[in-house]
């Protein structure tokens, strides 16, 4: 996929699933709904690479959350760089 | 989590991986410290310090680094290149309204080849996990205080980016030139747990 779905401004949800192996979805982010600010190129998803597989490149994302969003409390954002496959949108 | 490599358990395995590497032929001795050391090389947090001052005193450079981190880096004959692929960097400026603190939460991600090897307190878990959740006691911790009225940005390097951050420039500085800024700037400045 050498395109970007997910434009910056889109409200995009986590997946919420707990994978057997690697993933770079943080455990905090999961299953929470951010907004999309930047594209961040293209990369094979690193969960597959760990696990041996050789993929293709997908759009990666920075994508931003409010605290509130992620720990029920706090007035900051945190903004996690997250692959396609990570992403369900528009939430 | 990988939690901190201070633990004999940790280093035992990694030895004992490194030997059965070495008794089949499929890394020579020493290769792995060869490639930590080259990859290092030319790392240290006087290239960021560079990268800020010359923002600070070159509006068009701080535009372009802030567009396009990879595309700016070489007007200072600097790159993200050292390692085995180039790495995207990106920087995040402060301002009044908001103030930058990196972390990686799944590791320990850091823009090695500009930066050189991260502080041991980037690493640690109390850090990586407590900076996301609360990001301004920790920071009070370091001896930072953020105005009320200024948000806090945390970015988690948890992908394939790697940032830096682009202080605000000291009040009173009026009188140094690029190379007197350039003193100013600190490792953790870079980070986001100083304010320069």
């Amino acid at each position: 996929m050498t395109t970007a779905p997910f434009a910056p401004g889109t409200r995009v949800r986590t997946r919420t699933a707990d994978p057997d192996g690697h993933t770079r979805l943080p455990r905090y982010a999961r299953g929470a709904t951010g907004t999309v600010v930047e594209v961040a190129g293209h990369h094979p998803l690193a969960d597959d690479r760990a696990r041996g597989l050789d993929v293709p490149a997908q759009p990666v994302y920075h994508v931003r959350f409010r605290a509130v969003d992620l720990f029920g409390s706090g007035e900051h954002t945190v903004t996690v760089e997250l692959w396609h496959d990570h992403l369900e949108g528009p939430a | 989590m990988s939690g901190e490599h201070h633990s004999s358990d940790i280093s035992a395995r990694v030895r004992r991986v490194e030997a059965l590497l070495e008794e089949r032929g499929l890394l020579s001795a020493g290769e792995i410290d060869q490639r930590i050391d080259e990859f290092a090389a030319g790392g240290t947090p006087a290239n960021g310090a560079r990268v800020v001052a010359r923002a600070w005193v070159d509006p068009g450079f701080r535009t372009r680094l802030l567009a396009d981190a990879n595309a700016a880096l070489p007007e200072l004959g600097l790159s993200m290149a050292g390692g085995l692929q180039e790495q995207r960097l990106k920087v995040v400026a402060n301002t009044d309204d908001v103030h930058n603190v990196l972390v990686c939460t799944l590791c320990s991600c850091y823009p090695i080849a500009l930066l050189g090897p991260s502080p041991s307190w980037y690493k640690s878990e109390a850090y990586r996990s407590r900076v996301v959740r609360d990001p301004r006691s920790v920071l009070a911790e370091f001896g930072v205080t953020v105005p009320e009225a200024t948000g806090i940005a945390v970015w988690d390097a948890s992908a394939e980016s790697r940032y830096l951050v682009l202080p605000r420039r000291p009040e009173g500085t009026d009188h140094l030139d690029e190379a007197g800024l350039t003193g100013l700037v600190t490792r953790r400045g870079l980070i986001g747990t100083a304010l320069v």
